[in-house]
């Protein structure tokens, strides 16, 4: 890996960290149980990790494993998705009273 | 060429998230950030799809179909089970990096590729990620009660802890030296594995908020660990968004429950116990149901105060029909959320969701407290650490300086419990026998069923007279 590379991914995380806080202090409290389940979902991102380790098939050793790591990330994404999406439907305003 | 959209689709991916994350600021655009985030994970893994290196797609294909038959289910579950569904979520993004750690070591050891930053990366990648999987799973089993939720602890338990991941980090720094000796590798799974069952195991459940907090940033951590080993920058951005986020819940966690961060790092929580509840019990009185509806019609503020024995006892429906009965008279009602009430971060938020409370009525601590003074009748529905005027007054008391809502300052308290057992965490509540207090004994469904069966019956009466 080129040096240029390492400095890069460093910038990135830096980056992406201070987006992170000012992001994450502006979520309504309201929301944090879905917010957890979304960020849950969103950091599943490993699927991508895990596809490219199943798919390469070096070892059988790793393909294995990759593909534990798929099914492990892909169960995060669809029911942390879902579930949050289930969630925010129930946050309703209050309807004019008759 | 291929190569071009698969960053493509990254830089897409990276730029929907943070969007997905933005619009969770408010209830009004925050389906639209499931939306986002949804299209994000779309576009990254057919991006990666497209990635030439793979070769083979069978494994991939079995592996997607297994994880949706396993999501969905994992999705449905009773709104109470939150918690231990996303305990077992943490657990999986834990093992995911964890497993890939292990194979990429196995694959550039069998290449020779494994240079000093690869291992690096790898090695922390590796016990993150598996301290994650064994200690989210050890927090499910306890918030499924499978485990006992009481803290388990015995002398020296901190010492052992930290030696065994001080044996995991030296392995580390062993294999990183001399990449080529893999029963150290073993041995730094083996030992992330144990330590992440250690970790949780002197946790008590009224900390489980903080816990969760804390996996939820371990898990996001991991990724960004992955993130260096594949040198992938869309899983640094996502690992550190869900990173951020897990340790500013956990910041907010900690100072709900007046202990420090580094309490928390150190992994000491549940050590704040019951000191002996000694002393004899003073008398407190007591309230039917019929007593309580009658102070709630006469009532012109009330304010609900629910904890985690609402969840328990699912009393959140019979609450929202007595804050129809009241909201019908004209009287204006509000719930009290404590950041803490509750087994996760904004738990009691969602259940008052799910019983179709509209979110206006959700106030947080520090808006409802200056409103309590002011306020007829406050209802305590299954709180009680939250609730205690321990924590302002009582300078021996475990809980000292933590916040609470001041639900003493009302003008009558009706306290519903189960009995007058100490709660779980076995410390006094004075609340239960100040002169305002009336306890509504029960379990919270049946009791909060009576008091609203109370309320409708007087108004039925009323509209028949």
């Amino acid at each position: 890996m080129s040096e240029l590379n390492l400095w890069s991914m460093l910038f990135a995380l830096m980056l992406a960290t201070f987006v992170g806080f000012y992001v994450i202090q502006n979520v309504s409290r309201l929301l944090h149980t879905p917010l957890m389940s979304l960020t849950n979902a969103i950091s599943a991102i490993a699927i991508v990790a895990s596809i490219i380790v199943t798919g390469e098939q070096r070892t059988t050793f790793a393909t294995v494993l990759g593909a534990v790591a798929v099914f492990a990330s892909m169960t995060n994404i669809v029911s942390g998705f879902l579930i949050t999406e289930r969630m925010l439907k129930m946050f309703r305003e209050k309807e004019p009273r008759a | 060429m291929s190569d071009f959209f698969t960053h493509l689709s990254y830089l897409a991916a990276a730029t929907l998230f943070v969007f997905s994350l933005r619009w969770l600021n408010r209830p009004k655009t925050a389906r639209q950030g499931v939306l986002a985030g949804v299209v994000g994970m779309v576009l990254a893994v057919v991006g990666t799809l497209l990635n030439p290196h793979i070769v083979n797609f069978t494994w991939i294909a079995v592996a997607l179909v297994l994880g949706t038959l396993v999501g969905v289910p994992l999705s449905r579950v009773a709104l109470t089970a939150v918690p231990q569904r996303t305990a077992i979520s943490h657990a999986f993004g834990g093992l995911a990096a964890g497993l890939v750690g292990t194979a990429k070591y196995q694959v550039w050891l069998g290449e020779g590729e494994l240079t000093t930053f690869r291992i690096t990366a790898i090695v922390v990648e590796v016990i993150l990620g598996f301290v994650t999987f064994t200690g989210s799973l050890m927090a499910a089993g306890k918030l499924q009660e499978v485990i006992p939720t009481r803290p388990i602890t015995y002398r020296g338990q901190n010492a052992v802890n930290l030696s065994l991941l001080g044996i995991a980090v030296l392995a580390g720094v062993g294999v990183i030296v001399d990449p080529s000796q893999w029963p150290l590798f073993a041995v730094i799974v083996g030992l992330s594995l144990a330590f992440g069952v250690l970790l949780i195991i002197p946790i008590g459940g009224a900390d489980m908020p903080t816990v969760i907090s804390l996996l939820n940033s371990y898990a996001g951590l991991s990724a960004v660990a992955m993130g260096f080993v594949l040198e992938n920058q869309l899983l640094i951005i996502a690992g550190a968004l869900d990173g951020s986020s897990g340790f500013i819940l956990s910041v907010i966690m900690c100072r709900a429950m007046n202990r420090s961060f580094a309490n928390v790092l150190f992994g000491a929580f549940g050590q704040v116990q019951a000191q002996a509840a000694a002393g004899e019990a003073k008398p407190v009185k007591s309230a039917s149901p019929q007593d309580a509806a009658d102070y709630l019609v006469n009532a012109q503020r009330v304010v609900f105060v629910p904890g985690y024995g609402m969840a328990v006892a699912q009393a959140q429906h019979r609450v929202r029909e007595i804050y129809d009965e009241l909201s019908k008279r004209g009287i204006d009602v509000k719930f009290a959320i404590h950041p803490v009430a509750g087994r996760m971060p904004g738990h009691m938020n969602v259940l008052l969701a799910e019983a179709e409370i509209p979110y206006e009525a959700l106030v947080e601590m520090d808006e409802i407290n200056p409103e309590l003074p002011q306020t007829d009748v406050c209802v305590v529905v299954g709180a009680n650490d939250v609730v205690n005027p321990a924590a302002r007054t009582d300078q021996s008391s475990p809980i000292y300086g933590m916040p609470i809502i001041d639900a003493d300052k009302a003008r009558v308290v009706l306290a519903n419990k189960r009995s007058m057992n100490p709660g779980f965490a076995g410390i006094d509540n004075a609340l239960y026998s100040a002169d305002n207090t009336l306890m509504v004994f029960g379990d919270a469904k049946a009791a909060l069923g009576d008091i609203a069966a109370a309320l409708r019956a007087d108004r039925e009466g009323k509209a028949a007279a």
